[in-house]
């Protein structure tokens, strides 16, 4: 149609204010993260999770001091002892407030748990990064590495290391415990970096970006790392709760930290000795914490999953 | 299909021996030998036969060759606290008892573990839903010897023809396996809710049911089947968890298996007992690990295909 209309100026009239408005983006536009966070926050149950985890990670910081006994104080008067007023959580064979030491206990447990998991992350994103950008030749190797590493029962080289590191019946250092707990334990993650980064390389939006001239660095920092991060972040809470259950598994069979220091995994052990005699008191409670510990991690991790995956999104 | 066999069968040997050389290591860089306690005790001419029947008065190098060749004929060596008794004679003793706890407590996780996981995935949201879900959070979040301590205290305790601890009977090995059990079972219905999930969700499940098959044969032919395999792919990581689970559980239930040999071997320091066990582990472990891979690509005809591929 052919446009031979004068215009003029009358012919306009001002759009009033609210019309206007109607398109403007009032309300805050929402972030990934805040998103992924908004999400969480409907997952009951990763809430309770999440929720059990400050409380304990402040009674761990603070709930050494709350009773007054020292962790390694012994009262040989009062072995023990049921809990009562005086010693909350009752006392164990040589007297010693278990108040204070399960609270301890709980302290050595999250730091090895959450370490262990913080150094697996960092060698596993590395390995899994440099392997997953490399040269197939080289990937290949580096996972069939990898793959050999792995097929090592993990359980067994943390026995061995913690025999051979430790003094027959003294106990295991913290260092070692982690050490040995790590030795394996990056592997999974670096298997979910390479996965991603191979498949995030591939994907249309880096290939675009490539066309238009982006760097190699660029695409691995705006592209890949940003969309790696959550997977990658379930994974570090998932982890966590494997290494607490491997320390305290190891604490249980004798080979936890040195004592007097306590961990759930050795108070558990003591327990276990006593129990027979009907102090059942003694390995229930640090067993319950354990059981807590795992579960607010699984729970998290869980959560954090559905709230990250975007299939999910309603 | 036998090319991939044999390359995953020389990858095992490469980790076996990867294995072995680490054992080696570590044994060998403990400070002292293991005599050394009962040096004071011993007189100098003793000491110098002891060194030498273990074999320790040669260089390293001789003794590492020395143990990859005994390990090749089959041969653990012999314990260095017991005098009685050879390590392969107490592997013999202790691996038939952890091998039917682990096996028990595997048919038991095989069994219920699956099913929980499709009856909470046909129940999605629903009531049967939640009830198998708080048993598998429950699962996953007990470690098995709080699982193993609290069925002692709570039924062991309670019921009279269910024993505390032992080992020969069948009653002895249903507290136990069960406990053993939890954690691989609560993991199989988790992963298996979520692939039934997937597999509901596909067409060929809609096109089943257009057709007017029956539901349960819908559920079992089509849905079951497919979404069972993941199930497959953990088998190998799973059976390794047994396997250490049983540490914790034979010291529980006081169960003479080979744990039990292996956590006393570590009190005592017994090394020649330590190195055999940890190998045979590895050998049983690699072995079921290339047996589970293997079984899967015989089972899901996509990788089969794929397989050239890769």
């Amino acid at each position: 149609m052919r446009n031979d209309i004068a215009y003029t100026k009358e012919m306009f009239e001002k759009a009033p204010q609210e019309l206007r408005d109607s398109e403007k983006i009032k309300r805050p536009s929402i972030k990934y993260w805040a998103d992924v966070w908004r999400r969480l926050k409907q997952n009951k149950l990763a809430m309770t999770g999440l929720v059990l985890l400050i409380i304990l990670t402040i009674m761990s910081i603070i709930g050494t001091q709350i009773s007054g006994y020292k962790y390694y104080e012994q009262n040989l008067k009062k072995i023990n002892m049921k809990p009562n007023k005086e010693y909350w959580f009752g006392t164990d064979e040589l007297g010693r407030d278990l108040f204070s030491r399960t609270w301890l206990g709980t302290r050595y447990s999250l730091i090895i748990g959450i370490l262990a998991a913080l150094i697996d992350f960092g060698i596993g994103v590395l390995y899994g990064g440099i392997a997953g950008m490399a040269s197939p030749k080289v990937d290949s190797i580096m996972m069939r590495i990898a793959e050999v590493i792995y097929s090592i029962p993990y359980m067994l080289v943390v026995v061995l290391l913690s025999v051979v590191f430790s003094e027959a019946g003294a106990g295991t250092s913290m260092f070692v415990l982690i050490l040995a707990m790590t030795i394996t334990g990056w592997v999974p993650m670096a298997n979910l970096v390479r996965g991603q980064v191979l498949q995030l390389k591939e994907s249309e939006y880096s290939l675009a970006s490539e066309s238009i001239g982006a760097s190699k660095g660029w695409i691995l920092r705006k592209h890949i790392m940003p969309n790696t991060l959550g997977p990658i972040l379930v994974n570090l809470t998932l982890t966590i709760p494997v290494a607490i259950f491997s320390e305290a598994t190891l604490g249980f069979l004798g080979l936890g930290l040195q004592p007097p220091k306590p961990s759930l995994g050795t108070l558990a052990n003591d327990g276990l000795a006593v129990m027979p005699i009907g102090l059942f008191y003694q390995i229930l409670i640090p067993a319950v914490l354990i059981s807590i510990l795992m579960f607010s991690f699984n729970v998290l991790g869980d959560g954090l999953r559905d709230a990250l995956d975007p299939r999910l999104r309603k | 299909m036998s090319k991939y066999v044999i390359k995953r069968l020389a990858m095992a040997i490469v980790t076996l021996w990867v294995i072995i050389t680490i054992t080696f290591i570590l044994m060998h860089s403990v400070p002292g030998d293991p005599f050394a306690n009962e040096n004071k005790r011993i007189p100098e001419a003793v000491y110098q036969n002891l060194l030498k029947k273990y074999g320790l008065d040669k260089p390293y190098s001789q003794q590492y060759l020395m143990y990859l060749k005994n390990i090749a004929r089959g041969d653990f060596g012999e314990s260095m606290k017991s005098n009685t008794e050879t390590v392969n004679e107490m592997i013999a003793r202790g691996f038939p008892v952890s091998a039917s706890l682990g096996l028990q407590a595997l048919l038991i996780a095989l069994i219920f573990g699956p099913a929980l996981g499709a009856i909470a995935a046909l129940y999605q949201n629903k009531f049967p839903d939640y009830i198998s879900m708080i048993i598998s959070i429950v699962g996953v979040s007990v470690p098995s010897f709080v699982m193993g301590t609290f069925l002692i205290q709570f039924v062991a305790r309670k019921v009279n023809w269910i024993p505390i601890g032992g080992w020969g009977e069948w009653r002895h090995t249903l507290l136990p396996s069960i406990a053993l059990a939890m954690m691989p079972l609560a993991q199989m219905a988790r992963l298996m809710r979520s692939s039934m999930l997937e597999v509901i969700g596909q067409d060929y499940i809609k096109t089943a049911k257009s057709k007017g098959i029956s539901k349960s044969a819908v559920i079992l032919k089509h849905a079951v089947r497919n979404a069972i395999l993941p199930i497959v792919s953990i088998l190998g990581t799973t059976i390794s968890n047994l396997l250490v689970g049983s540490f914790v559980i034979e010291k529980i239930f006081g169960i003479p298996g080979l744990g039990m040999f292996f956590t006393t071997s570590i009190y005592n320091r017994d090394y020649t007992l330590i190195m055999g066990i940890t190998v045979f582990y590895a050998i049983i472990l690699i072995l079921m690990l290339l047996f589970v891979d293997v079984a899967y690509t015989l089972i899901d005809p996509r990788i089969r295909l794929t397989e050239e591929g890769r």
